[in-house]
């Protein structure tokens, strides 16, 4: 290694001479489809034009007067998008379009004011915020897999290495043995990120003692779970990081080949950790001598196929081996035989770059935040109907109303207006997790409370809805995605999902008897023990979750043929709450089938035997007095 | 047997393929990236070129044809010009994706189970999640992502892609 390289990699020896004044334009998968390479072009052309001196490279040597202009990844406020930060002000404006850009470098980079109409503005206190320090959404969050995501340049390595990268892996591989690495995974209490938080250090232990000459580590990046979207911010974001923990992992187990599996939906991910291993390779990080070393190790990224089913372990080894991705019993555990027989480890992601933070900051300090029995922070994407959707960094142990509702914003009715006391459910987990109530707000997030109450923190989808979704509809997309997604191998989950989804269609279009309810409780246990691997054992977790919680709406659905929200159109009854309609005859006006009469300041009435369920009242009524709908 | 298979012995056509078999060391172990490569090239996978695949790679026909139709992204059947995929994850799923889609298939008169249309100008599909759940409900066309849909929007798009095509 050069010693300019070692310049970099020491922040204090350089921090003086990077530019002070920064241009920030986020390029997470958000941010571009709303523009933002775009408005970063907007900003080289208007910076340059206003006669600033602007580089887009990362310079520690730099001349402190350049305005240094970069894209970064995902800051995970993306609904927000296109996000640009303003350092050292560190002002963020967001929702930045192309002709926003003129006004931002002549009133901000030139004039040194605010812009303030591009500043996001809370929407409970209606306060309008200046940066990341007074917006609730990054307030109430403690990041560290992300702190670096949103302010460097993901493409470059260099200004991983100014912010202490690979120093971890260097460390790891120069001065510490296996063993000790180990040790210290194991201290630290670090669980699997990836759903079943199996304890990381116990893993890599078994497959470090494991005499095999060839061992393989696996980053399994394969997020295949609908409402998640942790895994990809953190490779378009830090992509060092993952394989810098791949590195370290690779090291304690004595491995010499390390792959990363990523799903082929997130193209610019793939394109990122490509580049990453690119760049580390040349600098010397991989290939035949890692750090001088005299050790070899490689990496490849590799793209998935579509198909969830592969985010298991085994399922994935099958997938890599050119097979069709189906699981196989356990044992043999991959860490004793995975891939091609040998001694193999997966670890998520995210587990991965928590990994890195162990080694440098030791595991204590790693154990100051989260519970005793789950450790550290925990990413989660926060969706659905809640008004700042993104995503989150938090210790285990937050609360569910903390998150959801603090962190989030409050639940947005569908007009995506802030709604007080709209909170319905949560969907946690993805496919294999389950949905919870108002009670369990106050439920601390982590592994073991939430299998307690049915649902799991599988890879940290939280998806919020408010009153008018129908847990029955959201039974059913679930087991539509896992009978769609089964492998076909075990039989009770190749056809007992399929039954089950029958039977929700049954509830759902008015077919069902209290019988259905009984059979499917019992076909759902059936398909929960007789299934080989996480996907069938974890697939009728929706179905149970929403029986345990929402029976009454199953009830209403089964006894009484009828949705309470509406969203089931077979069972949907419209009507007028005489008391909250005004009379103004704009849902009559709107209905395409003129179900709709009455007078003008008078209660109208809908008449079913017209009514098509269209819903187009119920958007056009600014009183809420259509309901069942 | 590998030897006999020079790109000239099935005509011109597999020129491609063999490119794509040599650059991936023709290892069964390949098969995945592969077949990705050869649907890049070809929009979908031909049977003939999967069975060329097969006799290359010196496995079954079932093998390679068992890998293709397990995994979503490979298709059988050719696609349309331009693929719109929506994204039918949670996310999108609850901020109502469903009725964006039915809009779209009714424009371009799409039903039952077909999926692209006469003209093969589109090919519709959903997603299970394309990770851009902060923009939901999401719609992919031809690897361009636009967020926050509606129906209207959605059918918009669409119709500037057959304007374009017509002009």
């Amino acid at each position: 290694m050069n010693t300019r390289i070692l310049n970099i990699m020491d922040p204090a020896g350089s921090a003086g001479g990077t530019s002070p004044r920064r241009v920030i334009v986020c390029a997470g998968t958000g941010c571009v489809a709303n523009g933002a390479y775009k408005v970063l072009a907007a900003f080289e052309e208007q910076i340059k034009a206003a006669g600033i001196s602007v580089t887009t490279e990362f310079k520690p040597e730099g001349t402190a007067q350049d305005l240094r202009l970069n894209k970064s990844g995902c800051q995970g406020f993306c609904q927000m998008g296109p996000l640009v930060t303003i350092l050292p002000e560190e002002i963020l404006y967001n929702k930045v379009k192309v002709d926003d850009v003129a006004e931002i470098v002549s009133q901000t980079l030139v004039g040194g004011k605010v812009v303030e109409r591009l500043l996001y503005v809370d929407p409970a206190s209606k306060k309008r915020c200046q940066g990341i320090r007074d917006i609730p959404f990054y307030q109430r969050q403690q990041r560290f897999v992300l702190k670096e995501c949103g302010t460097i340049d993901p493409e470059c390595i260099r200004e991983y290495l100014h912010h202490g990268g690979y120093a971890a892996a260097r460390k790891a591989i120069l001065q510490m043995t296996p063993e000790q690495v180990v040790q210290e995974i194991t201290k630290s209490g670090l669980r699997g990120r990836g759903g079943g938080g199996f304890p990381t250090g116990r893993k890599w232990e078994a497959a470090r003692t494991q005499k095999n000459a060839k061992k393989y580590v696996i980053c399994n990046a394969d997020e295949g779970d609908p409402g998640a979207f942790m895994n990809r911010s953190v490779m378009e974001g830090n992509p060092h990081s993952v394989l810098e923990g791949l590195m370290i992992a690779a090291w304690a187990i004595g491995a010499d080949e390390t792959l990363v599996y990523v799903r082929a939906e997130y193209p610019l991910a793939v394109a990122r950790m490509r580049r990453a291993v690119e760049d580390a390779r040349q600098m010397g990080f991989l290939g035949g001598n890692v750090f001088g070393s005299g050790r070899a190790l490689e990496c490849e990224v590799m793209e998935g196929a579509g198909a969830f089913v592969c985010g298991e372990e085994t399922a994935m080894i099958a997938s890599i081996e050119g097979q069709r991705g189906m699981p196989r019993p356990k044992p043999p555990f991959p860490a004793q035989s995975g891939l091609w027989g040998k001694p193999t480890i997966i670890n998520n992601v995210e587990t991965l770059a928590h990994v890195v933070r162990i080694i440098n900051q030791g595991a204590d300090t790693f154990r100051q935040l989260g519970s005793a029995a789950s450790p550290g922070t925990k990413t989660f994407a926060l969706t659905g109907h809640v008004a700042n959707t993104g995503l989150v960094e938090v210790p285990f142990g937050t609360t569910l109303r903390d998150v959801v509702l603090n962190i989030g914003g409050g639940i947005t009715d569908r007009r995506g207006k802030v709604k007080p006391n709209g909170f319905k459910a949560v969907q946690i987990g993805g496919p294999s997790g389950g949905c919870l109530t108002q009670e369990h707000l106050d439920l601390p997030l982590d592994y073991d409370s939430l299998r307690s109450v049915g649902a799991m923190v599988g890879s940290g989808g939280l998806v919020a809805m408010n009153e008018k979704t129908c847990m029955v509809g959201i039974a059913r997309f679930f087991m539509d995605f896992t009978q769609r997604e089964s492998c076909g191998k075990c039989v009770l989950c190749r056809e007992g999902t399929r039954q089950l989804l029958s039977m929700l269609d049954d509830i759902i279009e008015g077919r069902a008897t209290g019988e259905t309810l009984v059979l499917m409780e019992k076909l759902a246990l059936a398909v929960q023990k007789g299934s080989l691997c996480g996907l069938g054992k974890t697939a009728p977790n929706p179905v149970l979750s929403t029986l345990r919680y929402f029976r009454a709406e199953y009830d209403a659905h089964v006894f009484h043929k009828h949705c309470p929200t509406g969203q089931c159109k077979a069972l949907a009854k419209p009507g007028i709450d005489p008391a909250r309609c005004k009379g103004c005859m704009a849902c009559a006006k709107k209905c395409p089938v003129g179900a709709i009469t009455g007078e003008r300041k008078q209660a109208h009435v809908i008449d079913p035997a017209k009514c098509i369920v269209c819903g187009a009242c119920a958007d056009t009524c600014k009183f809420d007095a259509v309901v069942g709908v | 047997m590998r030897a006999q298979l020079k790109p000239d012995c099935n005509g011109r056509k597999f020129v491609k393929v063999f490119t794509i078999l040599e650059k991936h060391g023709r290892k069964p172990s390949r098969l995945v990236p592969i077949l990705q490569a050869v649907q890049e090239e070809y929009r979908y996978l031909p049977e003939e070129v999967l069975t060329y695949v097969a006799t290359a790679l010196d496995i079954s026909p079932a093998r390679v044809f068992g890998v293709a139709t397990f995994y979503s992204h490979f298709a059988i059947k050719p696609k349309g010009k331009h693929l719109v995929r929506l994204c039918d994850g949670t996310a999108c799923h609850v901020k109502d994706s469903v009725p964006i889609l039915e809009a779209i298939r009714k424009r371009l008169k799409l039903e039952g189970k077909k999926n692209t249309t006469d003209d093969m100008l589109f090919t519709v599909e959903t997603v299970a999640c394309l990770g851009a759940c902060g923009l939901a409900p999401v719609m992919v066309v031809d690897d361009q992502v636009h967020g926050e849909m509606t129906p209207a929007s959605g059918v918009k798009l669409v119709e500037e892609i057959i304007a374009q095509e017509q002009s």
